[in-house]
Protein backbone atom coordinates (compact mmCIF):
# COMPACT_ATOMS: atom_id res chain seq x y z
CA UNK A 1 0.00 0.00 0.00
CA UNK A 2 1.43 3.14 -1.33
CA UNK A 3 1.00 6.81 -0.50
CA UNK A 4 -1.51 6.35 -3.62
CA UNK A 5 -3.51 3.91 -2.09
CA UNK A 6 -3.70 5.63 0.86
CA UNK A 7 -5.03 8.63 -0.64
CA UNK A 8 -7.58 6.60 -2.90
CA UNK A 9 -9.01 5.11 0.17
CA UNK A 10 -9.45 7.90 2.29
CA UNK A 11 -11.49 9.24 -1.00
CA UNK A 12 -13.80 6.44 -1.26
CA UNK A 13 -14.76 6.20 2.31
CA UNK A 14 -16.42 9.28 2.06
CA UNK A 15 -18.56 9.05 -0.88
CA UNK A 16 -18.74 7.85 -4.35
CA UNK A 17 -20.74 9.94 -6.96
CA UNK A 18 -23.73 8.91 -8.77
CA UNK A 19 -22.90 9.56 -12.43
CA UNK A 20 -22.57 8.15 -15.53
CA UNK A 21 -18.41 7.69 -15.47
CA UNK A 22 -17.94 7.99 -11.57
CA UNK A 23 -14.51 6.25 -11.62
CA UNK A 24 -12.75 8.89 -14.65
CA UNK A 25 -14.53 11.30 -11.78
CA UNK A 26 -12.56 10.21 -8.75
CA UNK A 27 -9.68 9.82 -10.73
CA UNK A 28 -9.41 12.93 -12.24
CA UNK A 29 -9.96 14.36 -8.41
CA UNK A 30 -7.02 11.88 -7.38
CA UNK A 31 -4.74 12.48 -10.21
CA UNK A 32 -4.87 8.74 -11.73
CA UNK A 33 -6.38 7.53 -14.76
CA UNK A 34 -9.05 5.88 -14.90
CA UNK A 35 -7.68 2.30 -15.44
CA UNK A 36 -5.32 2.95 -12.67
CA UNK A 37 -7.95 3.77 -10.40
CA UNK A 38 -9.69 0.68 -11.21
CA UNK A 39 -6.60 -1.72 -11.14
CA UNK A 40 -5.62 -0.58 -7.72
CA UNK A 41 -9.59 -1.02 -6.75
CA UNK A 42 -9.20 -4.30 -7.68
CA UNK A 43 -6.00 -4.69 -6.03
CA UNK A 44 -7.08 -3.35 -2.41
CA UNK A 45 -10.02 -5.53 -2.96
CA UNK A 46 -8.32 -8.77 -3.77
CA UNK A 47 -5.40 -8.87 -0.96
CA UNK A 48 -8.44 -7.25 1.74
CA UNK A 49 -7.18 -4.28 2.48
CA UNK A 50 -10.81 -3.01 1.48
CA UNK A 51 -13.72 -5.54 2.62
CA UNK A 52 -16.17 -3.92 0.25
CA UNK A 53 -16.93 -1.41 -1.93
CA UNK A 54 -20.39 -0.37 -3.21
CA UNK A 55 -23.78 0.57 -1.42
CA UNK A 56 -23.88 0.28 2.59
CA UNK A 57 -27.44 -0.32 3.32
CA UNK A 58 -29.22 0.01 6.37
CA UNK A 59 -30.67 -2.63 7.56
CA UNK A 60 -33.67 -1.76 9.87
CA UNK A 61 -34.98 0.96 6.90
CA UNK A 62 -34.68 -1.60 4.59
CA UNK A 63 -37.56 -3.81 7.02
CA UNK A 64 -35.05 -6.01 8.44
CA UNK A 65 -33.98 -6.15 12.08
CA UNK A 66 -30.20 -6.44 13.66
CA UNK A 67 -29.24 -6.73 17.21
CA UNK A 68 -26.06 -7.37 19.36
CA UNK A 69 -25.97 -10.34 21.42
CA UNK A 70 -23.19 -11.89 23.90
CA UNK A 71 -22.03 -15.23 25.11
CA UNK A 72 -19.63 -16.68 27.94
CA UNK A 73 -18.03 -19.33 25.81
CA UNK A 74 -16.02 -21.70 28.58
CA UNK A 75 -12.29 -21.62 26.88
CA UNK A 76 -12.33 -25.26 26.35
CA UNK A 77 -16.05 -25.25 24.63
CA UNK A 78 -14.78 -22.18 22.49
CA UNK A 79 -14.24 -23.47 19.22
CA UNK A 80 -17.46 -25.71 19.31
CA UNK A 81 -19.51 -22.74 20.48
CA UNK A 82 -17.64 -20.57 17.42
CA UNK A 83 -18.93 -23.03 14.87
CA UNK A 84 -22.56 -23.58 16.19
CA UNK A 85 -22.87 -19.54 16.39
CA UNK A 86 -21.09 -19.13 13.05
CA UNK A 87 -23.64 -21.67 11.21
CA UNK A 88 -26.47 -19.64 11.87
CA UNK A 89 -27.14 -17.43 8.66
CA UNK A 90 -28.81 -14.92 10.12
CA UNK A 91 -25.09 -14.11 12.41
CA UNK A 92 -23.42 -11.52 10.10
CA UNK A 93 -20.49 -10.17 12.16
CA UNK A 94 -18.95 -12.61 14.95
CA UNK A 95 -15.81 -11.21 17.35
CA UNK A 96 -13.76 -12.24 20.19
CA UNK A 97 -13.47 -10.07 22.76
CA UNK A 98 -11.59 -9.87 26.07
CA UNK A 99 -13.93 -10.48 28.43
CA UNK A 100 -15.77 -12.54 30.47
CA UNK A 101 -18.27 -12.38 27.79
CA UNK A 102 -16.03 -13.88 25.70
CA UNK A 103 -17.96 -13.65 21.89
CA UNK A 104 -19.78 -10.82 20.50
CA UNK A 105 -21.94 -11.13 17.33
CA UNK A 106 -24.44 -9.14 15.42
CA UNK A 107 -27.81 -10.59 13.92
CA UNK A 108 -29.21 -9.45 11.04
CA UNK A 109 -32.52 -10.84 9.91
CA UNK A 110 -35.39 -10.13 7.76
CA UNK A 111 -37.88 -9.48 10.00
CA UNK A 112 -38.29 -8.44 14.04
CA UNK A 113 -39.60 -11.51 14.67
CA UNK A 114 -36.75 -13.89 13.61
CA UNK A 115 -34.43 -12.15 16.01
CA UNK A 116 -35.99 -13.92 19.48
CA UNK A 117 -36.68 -16.95 16.89
CA UNK A 118 -32.71 -17.07 16.50
CA UNK A 119 -31.19 -16.09 20.16
CA UNK A 120 -33.69 -18.93 21.40
CA UNK A 121 -32.06 -21.09 18.87
CA UNK A 122 -28.32 -20.29 19.60
CA UNK A 123 -29.62 -20.74 23.72
CA UNK A 124 -30.59 -24.14 22.77
CA UNK A 125 -28.10 -25.60 20.43
CA UNK A 126 -25.13 -23.59 22.89
CA UNK A 127 -26.69 -24.38 26.05
CA UNK A 128 -25.38 -20.70 26.90
CA UNK A 129 -27.67 -17.68 28.43
CA UNK A 130 -27.25 -15.15 25.36
CA UNK A 131 -27.12 -11.72 26.19
CA UNK A 132 -29.19 -9.72 23.56
CA UNK A 133 -28.54 -5.69 23.36
CA UNK A 134 -30.56 -4.57 20.43
CA UNK A 135 -29.88 -0.45 20.05
CA UNK A 136 -32.28 1.35 21.75
CA UNK A 137 -30.79 4.41 20.00
CA UNK A 138 -28.29 5.42 17.22
CA UNK A 139 -26.43 7.98 17.98
CA UNK A 140 -23.68 7.56 15.50
CA UNK A 141 -22.51 5.29 12.91
CA UNK A 142 -19.72 5.98 10.06
CA UNK A 143 -16.59 3.74 10.26
CA UNK A 144 -13.97 6.05 8.46
CA UNK A 145 -10.13 4.88 9.00
CA UNK A 146 -7.61 7.34 8.02
CA UNK A 147 -5.19 4.84 5.88
CA UNK B 1 -41.19 1.78 0.50
CA UNK B 2 -39.04 -0.26 -1.80
CA UNK B 3 -40.88 -1.93 -4.96
CA UNK B 4 -39.03 -4.90 -6.82
CA UNK B 5 -37.14 -2.51 -9.05
CA UNK B 6 -35.33 -1.09 -5.57
CA UNK B 7 -34.71 -4.88 -4.66
CA UNK B 8 -33.29 -6.00 -7.82
CA UNK B 9 -30.57 -2.98 -7.68
CA UNK B 10 -30.18 -4.19 -3.96
CA UNK B 11 -29.37 -7.30 -4.68
CA UNK B 12 -27.27 -6.39 -8.27
CA UNK B 13 -24.89 -4.14 -6.08
CA UNK B 14 -24.51 -6.96 -3.29
CA UNK B 15 -21.21 -7.93 -3.59
CA UNK B 16 -20.10 -4.13 -4.30
CA UNK B 17 -20.23 -1.57 -7.67
CA UNK B 18 -19.01 -3.21 -10.73
CA UNK B 19 -15.39 -2.38 -11.73
CA UNK B 20 -16.39 -0.78 -14.87
CA UNK B 21 -15.89 2.22 -16.42
CA UNK B 22 -19.90 2.93 -16.33
CA UNK B 23 -21.06 0.54 -13.16
CA UNK B 24 -24.40 2.27 -13.08
CA UNK B 25 -24.97 1.26 -16.90
CA UNK B 26 -23.57 -2.37 -16.30
CA UNK B 27 -26.26 -2.78 -13.48
CA UNK B 28 -28.99 -1.47 -15.77
CA UNK B 29 -27.95 -3.89 -18.75
CA UNK B 30 -28.12 -6.46 -16.01
CA UNK B 31 -31.78 -5.88 -15.32
CA UNK B 32 -33.23 -4.69 -18.41
CA UNK B 33 -33.05 -0.73 -16.73
CA UNK B 34 -31.80 2.21 -18.16
CA UNK B 35 -28.63 4.01 -16.37
CA UNK B 36 -31.11 7.16 -15.64
CA UNK B 37 -33.21 4.69 -14.01
CA UNK B 38 -30.58 2.91 -11.59
CA UNK B 39 -28.87 6.76 -10.91
CA UNK B 40 -32.49 7.88 -9.63
CA UNK B 41 -33.13 4.87 -7.50
CA UNK B 42 -29.82 4.91 -6.04
CA UNK B 43 -29.89 8.77 -5.26
CA UNK B 44 -32.99 8.12 -3.99
CA UNK B 45 -32.33 5.79 -1.13
CA UNK B 46 -29.02 7.28 -0.52
CA UNK B 47 -31.46 10.74 0.14
CA UNK B 48 -33.98 8.64 2.53
CA UNK B 49 -31.17 6.77 4.44
CA UNK B 50 -31.84 2.91 2.82
CA UNK B 51 -28.25 3.62 1.88
CA UNK B 52 -25.68 5.29 4.37
CA UNK B 53 -23.11 5.71 1.53
CA UNK B 54 -22.17 4.26 -1.48
CA UNK B 55 -18.16 3.73 -0.89
CA UNK B 56 -14.95 1.19 0.47
CA UNK B 57 -15.02 -0.22 3.67
CA UNK B 58 -11.33 -0.67 4.92
CA UNK B 59 -10.15 -3.82 6.64
CA UNK B 60 -9.03 -2.29 10.23
CA UNK B 61 -6.24 -4.75 10.87
CA UNK B 62 -4.96 -3.63 7.41
CA UNK B 63 -4.77 -0.27 8.17
CA UNK B 64 -2.38 -1.00 10.81
CA UNK B 65 -5.50 0.04 13.43
CA UNK B 66 -4.95 -3.31 15.95
CA UNK B 67 -6.74 -1.71 18.69
CA UNK B 68 -10.27 -2.02 17.99
CA UNK B 69 -11.93 -1.39 21.59
CA UNK B 70 -15.79 -1.67 22.30
CA UNK B 71 -15.77 1.03 25.10
CA UNK B 72 -19.03 0.39 27.28
CA UNK B 73 -20.00 2.63 29.82
CA UNK B 74 -22.82 3.08 32.50
CA UNK B 75 -24.36 6.31 32.51
CA UNK B 76 -27.59 7.37 34.38
CA UNK B 77 -31.37 7.19 31.58
CA UNK B 78 -31.63 10.81 32.49
CA UNK B 79 -28.41 11.30 30.98
CA UNK B 80 -28.12 9.03 28.18
CA UNK B 81 -28.98 11.02 25.25
CA UNK B 82 -27.43 14.23 25.94
CA UNK B 83 -24.17 12.15 26.44
CA UNK B 84 -24.66 9.46 23.65
CA UNK B 85 -24.76 11.91 20.98
CA UNK B 86 -21.72 13.72 22.48
CA UNK B 87 -19.51 10.63 22.40
CA UNK B 88 -20.85 9.96 18.44
CA UNK B 89 -19.47 13.34 17.47
CA UNK B 90 -16.28 12.51 18.65
CA UNK B 91 -14.16 12.11 15.71
CA UNK B 92 -12.50 8.51 16.50
CA UNK B 93 -15.68 7.06 17.38
CA UNK B 94 -17.19 4.90 14.54
CA UNK B 95 -20.27 3.93 16.28
CA UNK B 96 -22.35 4.82 18.96
CA UNK B 97 -25.08 3.69 20.68
CA UNK B 98 -27.48 3.44 23.99
CA UNK B 99 -28.16 -0.55 24.28
CA UNK B 100 -30.05 -2.29 27.35
CA UNK B 101 -27.99 -3.32 30.78
CA UNK B 102 -28.49 -7.03 31.41
CA UNK B 103 -28.05 -6.19 35.43
CA UNK B 104 -26.56 -7.72 37.07
CA UNK B 105 -24.11 -8.45 35.18
CA UNK B 106 -23.67 -6.06 32.59
CA UNK B 107 -24.22 -2.67 33.87
CA UNK B 108 -22.96 -0.64 30.84
CA UNK B 109 -25.65 1.12 28.72
CA UNK B 110 -23.54 3.03 26.25
CA UNK B 111 -21.31 1.74 23.41
CA UNK B 112 -19.09 3.76 21.63
CA UNK B 113 -16.32 1.66 19.08
CA UNK B 114 -12.73 3.39 19.21
CA UNK B 115 -10.04 2.65 17.01
CA UNK B 116 -6.11 2.65 17.58
CA UNK B 117 -3.06 1.72 16.12
CA UNK B 118 -1.37 1.42 19.10
CA UNK B 119 -2.54 0.60 22.67
CA UNK B 120 -1.39 4.59 23.67
CA UNK B 121 -3.73 6.21 20.77
CA UNK B 122 -6.62 3.91 21.63
CA UNK B 123 -5.84 4.81 25.54
CA UNK B 124 -6.20 8.11 24.46
CA UNK B 125 -9.56 8.49 23.30
CA UNK B 126 -10.84 6.18 25.99
CA UNK B 127 -9.59 9.07 28.18
CA UNK B 128 -11.38 11.70 26.20
CA UNK B 129 -14.48 9.87 26.40
CA UNK B 130 -13.83 9.21 30.17
CA UNK B 131 -13.03 13.58 30.35
CA UNK B 132 -16.38 14.33 28.61
CA UNK B 133 -18.51 11.80 30.40
CA UNK B 134 -17.13 13.69 33.92
CA UNK B 135 -19.29 12.42 37.12
CA UNK B 136 -21.78 10.67 34.76
CA UNK B 137 -19.80 7.89 34.10
CA UNK B 138 -20.49 5.33 37.03
CA UNK B 139 -18.34 2.42 35.61
CA UNK B 140 -16.94 1.70 32.45
CA UNK B 141 -15.17 -1.48 30.40
CA UNK B 142 -13.14 -1.79 27.14
CA UNK B 143 -13.49 -4.90 25.41
CA UNK B 144 -11.24 -5.21 22.66
CA UNK B 145 -11.58 -7.41 19.44
CA UNK B 146 -8.96 -10.61 19.66
CA UNK B 147 -10.28 -12.27 16.34
CA UNK B 148 -12.78 -11.94 13.71
CA UNK B 149 -14.78 -15.22 13.86
CA UNK B 150 -17.21 -14.25 11.18
CA UNK B 151 -17.59 -11.34 8.76
CA UNK B 152 -20.63 -10.94 6.17
CA UNK B 153 -23.21 -9.06 5.20
CA UNK B 154 -26.90 -9.22 6.16
CA UNK B 155 -29.87 -11.16 4.26
CA UNK B 156 -32.83 -9.66 2.59
CA UNK B 157 -36.41 -10.48 2.28
CA UNK B 158 -35.59 -11.80 -1.17
CA UNK B 159 -36.30 -15.62 -2.16
CA UNK B 160 -32.48 -15.95 -3.33
CA UNK B 161 -30.99 -14.93 0.19
CA UNK B 162 -28.64 -12.34 -0.65
CA UNK B 163 -26.33 -10.73 1.50
CA UNK B 164 -25.54 -7.16 1.45
CA UNK B 165 -23.37 -4.69 3.01
CA UNK B 166 -23.01 -3.85 6.77
CA UNK B 167 -21.59 -0.67 7.94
Amino acid sequence: MDEIDKHLINTLQHGFPICASPYQQVATQLGLTEQALLDRLKALLANGTLTRFGPLYHAERMGGALTLAAVKAPEQRYDEITTIINSFTEVAHNYARSHELNMWFVLATETPEQIQQTLSSIAQKTGLTVYNMPKITEYFVNLKLEA
Amino acid sequence: MLDDIDRNIIQATQAGLPLTPQPYQAIADQLGLTAEQVMQRLSVMQNNGIIRRIGAVPNHYKLGYRFNGMTVWNIPDQFIDELGQKVGQLEFVSHCYHRPRNLPSWPYNLFAMVHGKTQQAADQQIQQITDLLGEHNLGCDVLYSTKILKKTGFRTGNPAGNRLCLD
